[in-house]
């Protein structure tokens, strides 16, 4: 039909150019340059036409044009399909739609083109200041949509309608957050790219792979206690266990069986805690030893790793329970305590002399050789230092005779290393150490440079005990945290020290308001729903009884809506209301007033009928002609006119 | 209106009686159909008409359905991805549309409206119906569309009415026939604010327009003789030669007034020039001394032509027809009740419409 294809003005152009762009520079970031330069190029070129009323380009350029950005797309991400090369062949035909502009129906394109681009944004940020962003870009694009119906109003009154209309439907958003059934994506596969960089520890860890992660103040999870959190050496959160060791750097094991109750009986009493596990990508379950359960879609592998089935790319919320005083893996089986004792046929021959030495003093008493190493750790007078030399061979000499200087890794790789040669069975373990409370709103932060790696050691009769070999040579790592811990002069994370009261506070408040955000906003997932409705009294939410809900309480704010919509406000004259109020007095005596009766004629025909008040009626009657027809008078000793015809009406009784 | 337009307007008429006879498409059928059945109140309706809540239907446009489904699929990748802001933006998006289903509601509902003006026309000219649209509520009511039914929407009227105001939208309708012209109902439709939803009704305001016959192109010369040689008008009076001067009453014509007269007095009366004359011509239009071999629409159209033509010339006329006798008089009045009866010759208001004519029209 015509009317819905209207040719677009120049005031719907610039209103389209701004959501564009508005929908558009959030991603620029993300986007490769050359697109971002030619989108760019390409709006500000449409302004530059818009301005000097150009015609369009012909059709034919347009297509070429489109051809070309798709293979642009083609050549630089090599598949059309995933995240960016999706993000940018939409951008590149946003730009290119708003050089064809020729009917309301293109218009309304560009306007869902953005609403999409809005989406896309969201797949690589959900942060606050994102969803700040977003609530501009869609005020500019429903102001858009306004403006394609009625481009007369100002920007302001299309900007405030557009406002308006969101704020209504916000409302209608909240039910539908809160009850709309969710489903736990993906729906037909993530694309690859889902996660384009994982961060944290890995399966590995060689000399500097923990240091490296020092120099990041990212948070791995944050972590909720119920009470009291237990002292700072306690925070031991237990990640990748490795025990193949290749000579220079330890690996986990690939053959560990998995299981999906914990190998181990727990004894002691518990700490119960929550912790939110940012997507790092990795399957690591970070947990304080040692949980009675699993959380859900977990398994522990033979050697006490606590696995994810799915590798973790959202952000993951999982109730556990600490029983410290556990022991575990006193019956451990044969084979993986030969493989707690392997190691390479050469290669630092130092330790391993020390070591044997220990061997001969002290036999079987495991015990007391891992005395002799603490001891013997000590004695090297050993630093700990964020940027240990390189050591090329023999790292583990390197590190315990000559530099003497090294991170944690190197503290519990020698330490593993020195009890194996001794013929003790040793791993490392790696996970994070300590965290910090925000005092704002009491949940632990650990972050990046809070990675830890210690070692762990099979005692007859005690299974397997932690030792922390840092702990020999630098305290303080331990019992405080690793600023504390680490030399003045190593460079540290911004605000890693406990510097800048101030901006420190700043950055607990404004992580308090992302944690917010993070478990209410963006944590709120089928599972966090259930439990959500579940205290609002709903016994088994299902879907059907969250649609019905949904259903009963939308058309109950549709209605709300409804009546204040439909809700006006009649505004009749004041002299029109009095004069109502008389006929109506008169019409309890019987003259009827009629809606097309002159008020004199009708005051004569009152007068007739009821004589004795035929001169108040005639005065009434002719105070409110004047009132109605005349021309506006000036207030006379009886106070305005009005007020006088409402005196003389209020004074009638007929 | 070109030619063009005139001849589609034609063929939109043409088609929506053929569309009620049966011939059209399912579609335009079952249109049809539901707008007998929307305005079943009785047609021509009393006014003021109000557009009740149970008048006006709301449907998403095809851009309201395109946001739908837009919606849907942002649904989805927030879905696929479990993105909870891409939730939040479908939710938001969603409230907005609820919200904007009622917005456009309520710029159409409880709108009233009235018949304003119609001017009489000739055939062949467009007869402009003025429908007032009244708005009692304090906020504007924006982007109004009305166009008559079965019209293509191309040519409606827009408009949008002030708080507490009315608005005027002036119908055009080709005037093809003499007689009375009655408005088609008529669509009114809106969808603002967002474009997304369409609210419309249909209103049938009691409204006509008299068409008068076109003139004749070529008409025989004015049948000046017969009663016109006697020269005297019935009251003596003329207006060729100025006799004297007498008060005035209202019904002097302005044009008699001695206005230098009234300038040269203080507030004095208004005095009316009288005229004798020999030569105050009068004639008698007469249907029975048409000539022969013209059938009643070209006598007719030779009658109005004769009527313009004498009022041209300032003569004074009169006019019998086989029903009616008008006497000979000039001015506007005279004018309008000649071309009234030629109107309604022959028509089932004939009688009625030159009886009411005597007085003011």
């Amino acid at each position: 039909m015509a009317r819905n294809n209207r040719p677009v003005s120049q005031r719907q152009t610039w209103w389209l150019l701004a959501a564009a762009l508005s929908a558009f520079l959030p991603l620029s970031t993300l986007l490769s340059p050359w697109l971002v330069m030619s989108a760019t190029a390409t709006m500000l070129l449409r302004g530059w036409m818009t301005w000097r009323q150009w015609r369009l380009p012909p059709r034919w350029l347009l297509v070429l044009l489109t051809i070309a950005a798709t293979a642009g797309v083609i050549a630089e991400y090599r598949t059309m399909f995933g995240r960016l090369p999706g993000i940018s062949l939409l951008s590149a035909f946003l730009a290119l739609k708003l050089l064809e502009l020729r009917g309301a129906r293109d218009a309304m394109a560009v306007v869902l083109l953005c609403y999409f681009l809005v989406l896309t944004q969201f797949m690589f940020t959900q942060s606050i200041a994102t969803a700040f962003m977003a609530c501009v870009t869609v005020l500019i694009t429903t102001a858009t949509l306004a403006a394609a119906t009625d481009d007369r109003p100002a920007p302001q009154l299309l900007l405030r309608r557009a406002g308006v209309l969101l704020l209504q439907g916000l409302p209608f958003m909240l039910l539908l957050f809160i009850l709309f059934p969710r489903v736990q994506g993906p729906l037909w596969g993530l694309p690859q790219d889902r996660i384009t960089a994982s961060s944290g520890l890995s399966d590995s860890m060689a000399p500097g792979s923990i240091a490296r992660l020092s120099q990041s103040d990212t948070i791995a999870f944050r972590v909720q206690f119920e009470g009291a959190p237990p002292p700072q050496h306690m925070l031991y959160w237990r990640g990748p266990v490795m025990p193949a060791f290749d000579g220079r750097s330890w690996r986990v094991s690939r053959t560990s069986a998995q299981r999906t109750v914990p190998p181990f009986r727990v004894t002691g009493t518990s700490q119960n805690y929550e912790v939110t596990l940012e997507p790092l990508g990795k399957s690591w379950i970070f947990a304080l030893d040692y949980p009675d359960k699993l959380p859900p879609e977990s398994a522990y592998t033979e050697d006490l790793q606590l696995l994810s089935r799915q590798p973790i790319r959202t952000r993951f919320r999982y109730s556990m329970s600490a029983f410290p005083d556990t022991s575990v893996g006193a019956d451990e089986t044969a084979s993986m305590l030969t493989e707690s004792l392997q190691l390479p046929s050469g290669g630092n021959p130092r330790t391993r002399e020390v070591a044997a030495k220990w061997r001969e003093k002290y036999g079987d008493n495991t015990e007391a050789i891992v005395t002799e190493a603490e001891l013997f750790f000590l004695r090297q007078l050993l630093s700990y230092t964020l940027n240990p030399p390189l050591l090329s061979e023999d790292v583990i000499d390197g590190f315990l005779f000559e530099s003497k200087r090294g991170f944690c890794e190197h503290f519990a790789s020698a330490f593993a290393f020195a009890l194996r040669a001794a013929g003790v069975p040793a791993r490392i373990v790696a996970g994070y150490q300590g965290g910090e409370v925000n005092p704002v709103d009491g949940y632990l932060t650990v972050r990046q440079y809070d990675a830890h790696a210690w070692t762990e050691v099979w005692l007859k009769d005690r299974g397997w005990v932690r030792f922390d070999p840092t702990a020999i040579s630098a305290p303080r790592r331990i019992a405080d945290n690793f600023a504390a811990a680490a030399p003045e002069n190593d460079a540290l994370p911004f605000l890693a020290r406990n510097n800048m009261a101030w901006l420190r506070e700043v950055r607990n408040r404004m992580e308090a308001a992302t944690n917010v955000w993070n478990q209410w906003v963006l944590g709120y997932t089928p599972q966090r729903q259930r439990e959500f409705l579940q205290g609002l009294g709903f016994k088994s939410p299902d879907w059907q009884e969250m649609t019905a809900t949904l259903a009963a309480l939308c058309g109950v704010v549709l209605l709300a809506l409804t009546a204040w919509i439909l809700y006006q406000r009649k505004s009749v004259d004041p002299a029109f209301r009095q004069w109502l109020k008389f006929t109506q007095r008169l019409g309890k005596r019987g003259v009827q007033w009629h809606v097309w009766e002159d008020p004199l004629v009708f005051a004569d025909r009152a007068a007739k009928a009821l004589p004795t008040h035929a001169e108040p009626i005639r005065e009434i009657a002719g105070a409110y002609a004047r009132l109605r027809y005349a021309a506006p008078t000036h207030a006379s000793d009886h106070g305005t006119p009005l007020a006088h015809l409402r005196a003389r009406i209020t004074a009638f009784r007929p | 209106m070109s030619a063009a337009t005139f001849r589609s307007r034609m063929h939109a008429r043409a088609t929506l009686l053929s569309a009620a006879a049966g011939t059209a498409g399912w579609r335009q059928r079952l249109h049809l159909r539901f707008v007998r059945w929307a305005l079943r109140v009785r047609s021509p309706e009393p006014s003021p008409i109000i557009l009740s809540q149970r008048r006006v239907y709301t449907l998403p446009t095809r851009g309201g359905i395109a946001f739908a489904v837009s919606i849907v699929v942002i649904l989805l990748g927030a879905m696929n991805y479990n993105l909870n802001l891409g939730y939040a933006l479908v939710f938001l998006l969603a409230g907005m549309g609820m919200a904007t289903i009622l917005h456009t509601f309520r710029n159409l509902v409880q709108l009233s409206l009235r018949p304003g003006r119609v001017e009489p026309v000739f055939v062949g000219e467009t007869a402009h119906f003025e429908v007032v649209l009244d708005n009692q509520r304090n906020e504007q009511r924006p982007n109004l569309r009305l166009w008559l039914f079965g019209d293509d929407d191309i040519d409606a009227v827009e408009l949008d009415i002030a708080p507490t105001a009315n608005g005027v939208a002036v119908m055009s309708v080709p005037a093809t026939r003499r007689g009375w012209l009655r408005l088609p109902a008529v669509t009114i439709e809106t969808t603002w604010p967002l474009g997304l939803i369409r609210a419309w009704s249909y209103a049938a305001p009691d409204m006509r327009c008299l068409v008068y016959p076109a003139p004749a192109v070529s008409a025989p010369p004015l049948p000046y003789g017969g009663e016109a040689a006697h020269g005297a008008t019935r009251d003596g009076s003329g207006r060729d030669d100025f006799s004297g001067l007498r008060d005035h009453q209202l019904a002097d014509p302005p044009r008699h007034v001695a206005w230098k007269a009234v300038a040269r007095q203080d507030n004095g009366p208004l005095l009316t020039k009288l005229f004798t004359g020999a030569s105050a011509q009068r004639i008698w239009l007469d249907w029975d001394a048409l000539p022969t071999g013209f059938d009643v629409e070209q006598c007719l159209a030779i009658l109005a032509r004769w009527m313009l033509d004498a009022e041209a010339a300032g003569l004074s006329w009169g006019l019998r027809m086989p029903n009616y006798r008008l006497d000979p008089d000039m001015g506007k009045e005279q004018l309008a009740t000649g071309l009234r009866i030629l109107a309604l010759f022959g028509t089932p208001d004939q009688i009625s419409a030159v009886v009411g004519s005597n007085g003011t029209q």
